[in-house]
Formats: structure tokens, sequence, C-alpha cells
């Protein structure tokens, strides 16, 4: 079997996608599964690089700015998720996500 | 393929699943730490050298620190950062869901005849990118900047105690 560079990154990305899926269902702490997600969006941003690399006939830079623009959208999820995550804890003194099952504020 | 790429590869995903089975979360946020710099390596490997300074810059160093700053401030009590292990019964799906979609991944990515390009693509220097930025994607940086500022404007709403003795009035 001959695998090219592409399916190489597209597996590699596949694996970090996984390893995030991973962590997101199984851990109970909300920081932790807000990080799995974070994996989950950086190996999608590999998937753009990697076809941007190998593709065929690329236009011009179309991987690069939409890499930057998903770096740019993830920064914001992060800043919000992680003050929900504040928020939850304030309101319930931990921050495991079996218990925040209240819309209540 | 060059042995850079593997190793690249094998430590970002070993960081990455060291971080998530970790029981310390400090100790998961900094291996994280070094998967995203595995990233910013593999986007230099592959030639996209302002993505990987993008990616140093918003992951290695920004996010880094707001999740550490986080930890530190959700944590149970002053020295604790320990948090409980996944249970078997959330860790088993999990591997099942993880493992069948890896699995179907896998083989849909080694099963198809994906056409590359010979040669690598053009040199996309800065001066390109400022280019494309300002002149056909402008409206895409216009927005993302709106997108931005209402977004942390609004995690600042969400975060701040809505009342002056709300920390101390737990329900």
């Amino acid at each position: 079997m001959n695998l090219s560079p592409l399916h190489l990154c597209l597996l590699f990305s596949s694996a970090l996608f996984c390893v995030g899926l991973i962590g997101a269902l199984s851990r109970g702490n909300s920081i932790l599964v807000l990080l799995g997600v974070e994996l989950m969006l950086n190996a999608g941003n590999i998937n753009l690089i990697a076809f941007w690399r190998y593709g065929p006939a690329p236009a011009e830079g179309t991987g690069v700015l939409f890499v930057l623009f998903a770096i740019a959208i993830a920064a914001a999820e992060a800043a919000v998720g992680l003050a929900l995550v504040i928020a939850v804890h304030r309101h319930q003194r931990n921050i495991r996500l079996q218990e925040a099952n209240r819309l209540r504020g | 393929m060059s042995l850079a790429f593997l190793l690249i590869a094998f430590l970002t995903v070993a960081t990455a699943a060291v971080a998530m089975a970790l029981r310390n979360l400090i100790r998961s946020a900094l291996l994280l730490v070094a998967s995203w710099a595995g990233i910013a390596a593999f986007y230099l490997w592959a030639g996209a050298e302002f993505v990987a300074f993008a990616q140093v810059l918003v992951y290695v160093g920004a996010i880094s620190m707001v999740v550490l700053f986080a930890v530190l401030l959700t944590r149970p009590s002053r020295d604790e950062t320990e948090v409980t292990p996944a249970s078997a019964g959330r860790l088993l799906p999990a591997l099942i869901a993880g493992g069948a979609v890896l699995g179907v991944l896998a083989g849909a990515i080694v099963g198809s005849p994906l056409r590359t390009s010979a040669k690598p693509p053009a040199a996309f220097t800065v001066r390109e990118l400022g280019l494309q930025l300002m002149g056909p994607h402008a409206a895409a940086l216009v927005v993302i900047g709106a997108l931005l500022t209402v977004a942390l404007l609004g995690a600042i709403v969400i975060a701040a105690p809505s009342r002056p003795g709300d920390r101390e009035d737990p329900r």
C-alpha cells in the first residue's frame, strides 16, 4: 500500500480529532471537555493546511486564509467557553458537567 | 515521507492523549500546550509559516493562559487541582464512539484515491497574505473583528458576578 503525504496528514488529523472526541465525551470536568473541543478544531485546521499543501491545483492561499479565520473563531470560542465555566462555578461551586443541569440562573 | 513529519505527528497525538487522560488539570493544560506547539511545528513543516506563528501566538500564548486562569479560578480548594478520573460508565462509550469514528475516518482516507499535486504550491508570502486580507477578504476580516469584540464583551458579561455579594452567596 502506497500512502501519499496527503493521506498521512489526514490520518494524523483524524487521530488528533478522535483523541479530542474521546476526551470531550469521557471527562466530567467542563474545562477538559472544552480542551477536547479545541483539539478537534485544531484537527480540522490541520486538514485545511494539508489540502492547501498537497491538494490538486489549489487556489492561491485559500487554505492559509481559512485557517487564520478559524483560529480567530477558536479564540472567541475559548473565551466564551471559559467564561461559561466560571459562571457555572459561581452558581454551583463546582464545574462537574453532570451537575450542571439547570437553566435557571 | 520525512521523518520529521512522523515525529511531529507522534509527539502531538501522544501529548494530547496523555493530557486527556491525566487527573491533574494543570498538567493536562501544560501538556496540551506541548500538543499545540506540535501542531505549530506541523504548520511550519507544511510551509504555512504565518499560520504557525498565529498558532503559537493564539494557542500556545493566549488560550493556554486563559485555560490556566480558569483552572485556578475554579479549583475546589486552595491546593487541589485533581479531578476525578473518567468513570467507566462514561469512558467505555466514549472509547467505543471515538474508536468507531477513527475507524470510519481511517478507512475512508486509506480507501480513497486522493489526487495530489507533485509540486508544492508557490510560496505564499506575508505580503500576498496581507493583500488578500485587505482586498478580496476585507469584508470577512471586518466581520471577524466584530465577532471577536462581541464575543469578548459577552465573555466579560457572563463571567462577571451580577451582584457584588454574589460570590459569597452560594446556592
